[in-house]
């Protein structure tokens, strides 16, 4: 901490500590931390889920809820101490001098009032305004969060703006008593792109224009290089490092940043693996390659077909109803997937990219049948999918196509065994002679994947996201698959447990040879990832190319939009 | 980070459950235990009533009609032999109130059970079918939720007597079970349905459509041990429920004849007597009934809201 001391700091930390007692001891969520904060200044608290940003935002606010306390340290706003107030006096202080952003803009704002009750409510609690000046500067506000129409718009209820729209109404109640600091906890993460790059451009102006200081917290290396000056990074409860943006984001002093930041793809080049982060999560040991002429998962293999194209859909289109009715006339459909065409090589990975509501979910979910297409046809290895009338009949094709999922969190059944979980599909299929074959297999699987074969008899809830998205693996290479869907497999977990992910599945995609199916909101990781991909938007595929060709020629206005948006970090050389 | 860092052996069941928040939270209640202790008694002592009882109450050769209408022990008159005094066949209240405790349990737990059976299957069936199946279902619950148990037991009750007449006796349980059961199964059938909704649309089920598993076998192995968490805590209320539903249909006569009485008999029975001064005949089988309902009550309440917020 090197600033001037002769004014006081906008906002300062001293030693913060923030401590959860529970029954099976005392959790400390944030120590010995230390910020400040000058006025017109962003600065970035960066770090992976569980590191204790968040608690520093709501210590700050006074908000930590009970059993949890402010164990040691002090906060100063203007020099003047605000932790330990009265609840009376940081209620006075919140609102009004402190303003906080959620990450969830649907969820922060009251679905039965107006956007102008809320606003002036908000108001007329803090400043001293009649009802009519209040009105006026609730339109004033939605006007400066480039809401357009602000005068009919205000007259709005929550549900009926857009997810970018309802988090411009929740900026603008926060800024609406022109606090002194601005707090933002992950403020972008629920939005697309487009509209991530327009919240934090309009952030950034407000900050600028009306002199305040931001804190932004993050996990998000592209957030940080976007919009902070200076950036503090937590590891497991613990400030490591604080200092300028630039020099964090090229060159890190502390090794947990170092890891950090070279385990965010880059936007502009392709690497052949990431650098494996050992700082942060056990990443499993470097495998021993398989030799599948004699291993378990190369048996069976030769599935009899080995024609160019894997897998090709014609036309798919499929729609969900909206308004369901008795009557046929009243009913509400809604296009997720509409003619769809495209073609999958055998042993290639395919890329599917698109903006959420983009219908690149449903292209997976109509291919592994769990949907079914109103039209179009899906053949799979030279047969025709979409001509089975049942389930049973096209079973052995099934079993050949596998699919991991986005969420690790419920994509595993809470009550049962990672054995039991991936020894399902075996014992269904009936791949393994007996038991102790199944067994067997299971550990071996696990232990591939990077988890010890002792996993087998935990339960899911046991497990990290990482380690759980791990056993999903382990679960979809258990039918010996030759097809793997991965939906957005690594959007919810870390940039650290991403990278480990995304080097399992490269690895075991050479090592299998297995052809793949890669859906992802995220530029980077598609360029990482895949040798050909497709751009979808509100449900039709606007073109096909090579990965290399897309990021460096592309063909639509879209691609073009995508590609301007995404966040690119320096790097050192 | 996880917990999986910590612990190297996975632990067994039993060692789980004692370090469960379940567990925990259980031994940080008294009055939750003190519920569990009375419930785990009374159902003891009325499995084992033969054993527990110090008189057989149906057993003629022990009646002396010289014993009827005995106060409770403590009081003038009182015979030191019946504790809480007898009825006016001379039957010792305290091996009735056993003895019927035993007819009551029997009834509240088969007829949950019964009712458990069919709410879940209709839950699990509606909530993964859906579409109109879905509606059928559900509209047959809400028509069965119009009629009320007592009108249930009564159709029910006359048109066994009808079908099977002269074996009335026998069957007053089993119509007793039927009636309760058929009334209550739509509370199991609804939760279970709701959760079935949520559950479904999880990775996990998907998952296992991808792996290629037919339907009643993802609703068997994967839906329903995750719905099951919400039907335990039902049931356990229910419990209470069909035992004062019981007691009420036995207290009007539709009930258990009064040949192997309930609680809700005796109360009947005692009941002609209280404006005579025996009141000990129907207030000492009442007291029973409320205590028996007030601590499976509170145990129901008590894992609602322990298991509540892993429900999720």
């Amino acid at each position: 901490m090197t600033e001037a001391q002769d004014t006081p700091a906008l906002l300062d930390i001293r030693g913060l500590k923030v401590e959860f007692p529970s029954r099976r001891g005392v959790l400390v969520a944030a120590r010995d931390v230390d910020l400040s904060l000058q006025a017109g200044e962003i600065l970035g608290v960066v770090g992976e889920s569980g590191a204790g940003k968040s608690t520093i935002a709501y210590a700050i606010m006074g908000l930590i809820e009970p059993p949890g306390r402010m164990a040691a340290g002090e906060i100063r706003l203007k020099g003047e101490r605000i932790d330990g107030l009265p609840r009376e006096k940081m209620r006075k202080i919140r609102g009004k001098r402190i303003g906080m952003i959620f990450q969830d803009p649907l969820t922060s704002l009251d679905p039965l009032q107006t956007v102008e009750a809320q606003l002036v409510e908000t108001m007329r609690t803090h400043l001293p305004i009649s009802e009519s000046e209040a009105r006026a500067r609730a339109v004033e506000l939605l006007g400066q969060v480039g809401i357009p129409n602000p005068a009919e718009r205000v007259k709005n209820y929550p549900h009926q703006f857009s997810g970018g729209m309802r988090q411009r109404v929740v900026i603008a109640l926060a800024i609406s008593c022109e606090p002194e600091v601005l707090l933002a906890d992950e403020p972008t993460t629920a939005l697309d792109v487009s509209i991530q790059a327009q919240i934090l451009d309009l952030l950034r102006k407000l900050v600028r224009d009306k002199g305040m200081g931001m804190i932004i917290i993050t996990h998000d290396m592209g957030v940080i290089a976007e919009v902070t000056d200076r950036v503090a990074v937590m590891y497991r409860s613990r400030m490591v490092e604080t200092g300028p943006s630039e020099k964090i984001l090229t060159h890190p002093d502390h090794p947990y940043s170092r890891s950090l930041i070279a385990a965010v793809p880059p936007a502009d080049h392709r690497i052949e693996r990431f650098p494996l982060v050992e700082y942060i999560e056990k990443a499993g040991d470097e495998q021993a390659k398989l030799d599948l002429s004699t291993h378990w998962l190369g048996q069976a293999r030769d599935f009899g077909s080995h024609e160019e194209t894997l897998l090709k859909v014609e036309d798919l289109t499929m729609r969900f109803m909206t308004r369901p009715s008795l009557i046929p006339s009243r009913r509400r459909y809604m296009t997720a997937v509409d003619h769809v065409s495209f073609a999958i090589r055998n042993g290639e990975v395919f890329g599917l990219v698109g903006e959420s509501g983009s219908g690149k979910s449903t292209v997976a979910r109509l291919i592994c049948g769990i949907h079914k297409p109103l039209s179009g046809r899906i053949h799979f290895a030279g047969e025709e999918l979409t001509a089975f009338t049942s389930r049973r009949a096209a079973n052995h094709l099934r079993r050949q196509m596998q699919m991991i999922f986005q969420d690790p969190y419920s994509s595993l059944n809470p009550r049962m065994k990672v054995r039991d979980i991936v020894a399902e599909p075996i014992r269904f299929h009936k791949l393994a002679s007996s038991n102790a074959q199944v067994r067997r297999i299971v550990s071996d699987l696990l232990d591939h994947v990077g988890l010890g074969a002792s996993a087998a008899l935990r339960y899911p809830h046991e497990f990290s996201g990482g380690q759980r998205q791990r056993i999903s693996i382990a679960r979809a290479l258990a039918t010996r698959p030759r097809f793997l869907i991965c939906d957005e497999p690594t959007s919810a977990l870390d940039v650290s447990i991403q990278a480990q992910i995304l080097n399992l599945l490269k690895d075991l995609q050479e090592e299998l040879g297995l052809t793949m199916l890669f859906i992802s909101h995220d530029l980077p990781v598609i360029r990482q990832m895949c040798d050909r991909v497709g751009v979808m938007q509100h449900g039709k595929l606007l073109e096909v190319a090579e990965t290399e060709s897309l990021f460096t020629s592309p063909r639509t206005d879209y691609t073009r939009h995508l590609l301007k948006l995404m966040p690119r970090m320096k790097r050192a050389a | 980070m996880s917990a999986a860092d910590k612990q190297d052996a996975p632990q067994s069941a039993l060692a789980r459950f004692f370090d469960s928040d379940l567990w925990w939270s259980f031994t940080h209640s008294p009055v939750v235990m003190l519920a569990a202790l009375v419930t785990v008694v009374i159902i003891f002592s009325a499995v084992f009533a033969p054993w527990v009882a110090p008189y057989n109450p149906f057993d003629l050769a022990q009646l002396d009609l010289m014993d009827s209408l005995k106060p409770p022990a403590w009081l003038e008159g009182g015979d030191p032999r019946y504790l809480l005094g007898t009825d006016d066949q001379g039957r010792d209240i305290f091996s009735t109130i056993l003895y019927g405790a035993r007819i009551s349990l029997l009834v509240g737990f088969l007829s949950v059970i019964v009712a458990m059976l069919i709410g879940v299957t209709v839950g699990l069936i509606a909530g993964y079918a859906g579409g109109l199946t879905d509606t059928i279902l559900m509209r047959i619950a809400d028509i069965q939720l119009t009629f009320p148990a007592i009108l249930i037991a009564l159709l029910v009750d006359g048109v066994m007597r009808g079908l099977l007449p002269g074996s009335h006796e026998n069957l007053a349980i089993f119509v007793l079970v039927l009636a309760i059961a058929l009334s209550s199964w739509v509370q199991y059938a609804r939760t279970v349905r709701s959760s079935t909704l949520v559950e479904r649309t999880r990775e996990y089920v998907q998952a296992a459509q991808v792996i290629g598993l037919p339907a009643p076998l993802i609703l068997v192995r994967h839906i329903l041990p995750n719905v099951l968490g919400p039907v335990l805590v039902i049931a356990t209320i229910q419990l209470a429920l069909a035992i004062i539903i019981e007691a009420t249909l036995s207290f009007l006569g539709v009930g258990v004849p009064p040949t192997s009485p309930s609680l809700g008999t005796l109360i009947r029975i005692g009941n002609d007597y209280l404006f005579s001064g025996e009141w000990w005949i129907t207030v000492f089988p009442g007291l029973g009934l409320i205590i028996l309902v007030l601590a499976v009550n509170l145990l129901g309440d008590w894992l609602r809201d322990a298991l509540n917020p892993k429900l999720r």
